[in-house]
């Protein structure tokens, strides 16, 4: 019969949510070993192309471009390659697909919030990418001979920035999902989120090398924090100043994200609740 | 203390449906100015199921049952009227209210299909703060009233419609809910599944004295599980009582079925008592209006040479197929 939860019960059963949620996606993750493969080789395939076309640079412009050598580039893209798993993230496009399959109105019944199940499930599933991660990375380190040259302080820091680069991917395009509750025809607006964190985020190339107008712009958009920051932290390329700025721009971008998504949810649901799946 | 009952009053839903011709100049007019056309699903419906009684929620596709459930588990806001469910307001979806309730839905699963259901089962222990050792007693005693066993260890992807719908009854109750919604929880499933499912159902109800509204298009379901049946159609009310007293109320016409002794070859002329469904030599089955029927039992027994005589109400399907047919009104 039914349990009345007290605030302590509340958080003790989030915990366990998150626990036992992300044992559940590790259990997946293992259910299926040759797609986990196929999507790790797929999610290798961007880094490396531009790895090998920036290293050729490099050559070619006679040992560095934009201040990076090609054992920095090397460096820049194989830390890239962890950087990645770790930040991946639920995609707008899964609302999308749990609102039209009916998985959504099966989460609303739950007296948990979707997103703690989506946090567990995302904790599960990056630490078995990190997992798979691991021989490839060795490969790669091995191939490539990436200049890493973190300080000690730089190296203790990393995992901070990592785990808020992974918050701030994680809750922004959770409340870009949110766009799903108003149009079905969020296809367009994904392409354009994705095609702007190509751009600022410093996945495509580093940001350094971009040019200043766009450097601007990524200064306005919360990309930069997923991926440029914490591959540079790692490259030893972050002063202690501007380690500060990043940490306080991913906090700032996480609670930015999560006050949007409390303010956007209420209205989601009731928009969900009113026209019904 | 809440208790499980169920008070629905003056209930509406009305969707807005985008509407416009065929063809491209329509198409583009619609551009400019949208047309829409008010569909109301649920319109004006009122009833009151007290704590552990199981009602039938019937109706044919379309009829709003569904709209009704979704309502009344919170994952639909209503237009207008009154919902209280084991004494809270479904659509402010409180998390004692989401604890309370399940809503099992034939057509949808809920446990993840890549993993075996005994996983999914853990996940739902921690989302419902169950406490281990209850959980376990329960998992494993739901598990073996199923016969799952083996089964809950395969993904679910490898299971049977039949064996996945009953992994879902377990998942769905493992929470203890004290209101239980069941939109057809037993649809392409053969019979034995479907006996299996009921008494499932039937001892949950009886250990727990949970509330259950079940939709069913299966009339077994109804007939095994439900002393009370609500109708609806068009989303309007049109019958909640006895299921005997559906029957007395829709049918109107009585079954009757004669042996005869041997009658040396000769056929009477049974048109002439009612419309004459089967005829064998020495036994009939005749369908006459409900009104005619002690007259015509009475022409048949003094007429012909009855050894045996039933009076019987049409199947249970025709009723409701003729409830269906009748003309609009409330109640």
């Amino acid at each position: 019969m039914p349990r009345v939860q007290g605030f302590a019960q509340r958080v003790r059963t989030n915990l366990q949510v998150y626990a036992v949620g992300a044992r559940v996606a590790i259990l997946e993750r293992l259910q299926y070993p040759l797609a986990s493969l196929m999507f790790m080789v797929n999610v290798l395939i961007e880094p490396i192309i531009y790895l090998v076309v920036w290293s050729s640079a490099t050559v070619a412009q006679g040992g560095a471009v934009g201040g990076y050598t090609a054992g920095q580039f090397a460096g820049y893209y194989i830390i890239w390659t962890f950087v990645r798993q770790f930040n991946l993230a639920v995609g707008p496009d899964n609302f999308n697909w749990r609102i039209k399959n009916g998985t959504l109105a099966g989460e609303l019944l739950r007296p948990v919030h979707p997103i703690d199940i989506d946090l567990a499930w995302n904790l599960g599933f990056k630490v078995m990418q990190v997992v798979y991660w691991i021989p490839i990375g060795v490969i790669l380190w091995l191939m490539f001979k990436p200049e890493v040259n973190p300080e000690a302080w730089q190296l203790l820091a990393f995992p901070i920035v990592l785990l808020l680069a992974a918050y701030v991917r994680f809750f922004v395009m959770w409340l870009v999902g949110l766009m799903c509750f108003w149009t079905e025809r969020i296809d367009s607006l994904i392409e354009l989120y994705f095609a702007a964190e190509l751009l600022f985020s410093g996945r495509l190339v580093p940001l350094e090398i971009m040019p200043a107008w766009a450097q601007n712009v990524a200064g306005y958009l919360p990309f930069q924090w997923t991926f440029y920051f914490p591959i540079e932290l790692l490259l030893g390329r972050v002063t202690i100043n501007e380690f500060g700025i990043g940490v306080f721009a991913q906090v700032a971008w996480i609670l930015a994200a999560y006050v949007g998504i409390r303010l956007i949810w209420v209205r989601a649901v009731r928009r969900f609740t009113a026209v019904g799946a | 203390m809440s208790t499980n009952s169920i008070t629905v009053k003056d209930l509406r839903k009305t969707y807005k449906v985008p509407e416009r011709e065929a063809g491209l100049k329509a198409a583009i007019k619609s551009l400019v100015a949208r047309k829409t056309k008010d569909v109301h699903a649920v319109d004006g419906i009122s009833f009151q199921i007290e704590p552990g009684e199981i009602v039938g929620f019937l109706g044919p596709n379309g009829a709003g049952k569904t709209t009704t459930l979704k309502m009344l588990s919170g994952l639909l806001y209503p237009t207008s009227g009154e919902l209280s469910v084991a004494g809270h307001v479904p659509q402010k979806r409180e998390r004692e209210f989401l604890q309370q309730i399940t809503l099992v839905m034939g057509q949808r699963s809920q446990l993840n299909w890549d993993i075996p259901a005994i996983d999914s089962y853990d996940l739902y222990r921690a989302i419902y703060g169950i406490p281990q050792e209850q959980f376990i007693a329960d998992r494993d005693k739901m598990i073996e009233v199923m016969q799952l066993k083996d089964l809950v260890k395969k993904p679910v992807r490898n299971l049977s419609l039949g064996e996945r719908m009953k992994a879902e009854m377990v998942g769905a109750l493992l929470h203890q809910p004290g209101v239980l919604f069941l939109d057809e929880p037993t649809i392409g499933l053969d019979v034995t599944m479907q006996r299996r499912i009921r008494a499932f159902i039937q001892e949950y109800n009886q250990r727990y004295n949970a509330t259950v509204l079940l939709t069913s298009h299966y009339m077994a379901d109804v007939q095994a599980l439900c002393k009370r049946v609500i109708v609806i159609h068009h989303g309007k009310l049109l019958f909640d009582g006895d299921l005997t007293q559906l029957v007395e109320r829709f049918s109107a016409q009585k079954t009757l079925v004669l042996t005869m002794s041997d009658m040396n070859g000769k056929t009477p002329d049974m048109a002439q008592y009612g419309t004459v469904v089967t005829q064998e030599p020495n036994r009939v089955v005749l369908r006459v209006a409900k009104s005619d029927a002690p007259q015509v039992t009475a022409r048949l027994l003094a007429d012909l040479p009855v050894t045996d005589l039933t009076v019987d109400d049409p199947p249970i399907e025709e009723v409701i197929e003729s409830v269906f047919d009748a003309p609009e009104t409330s109640e």
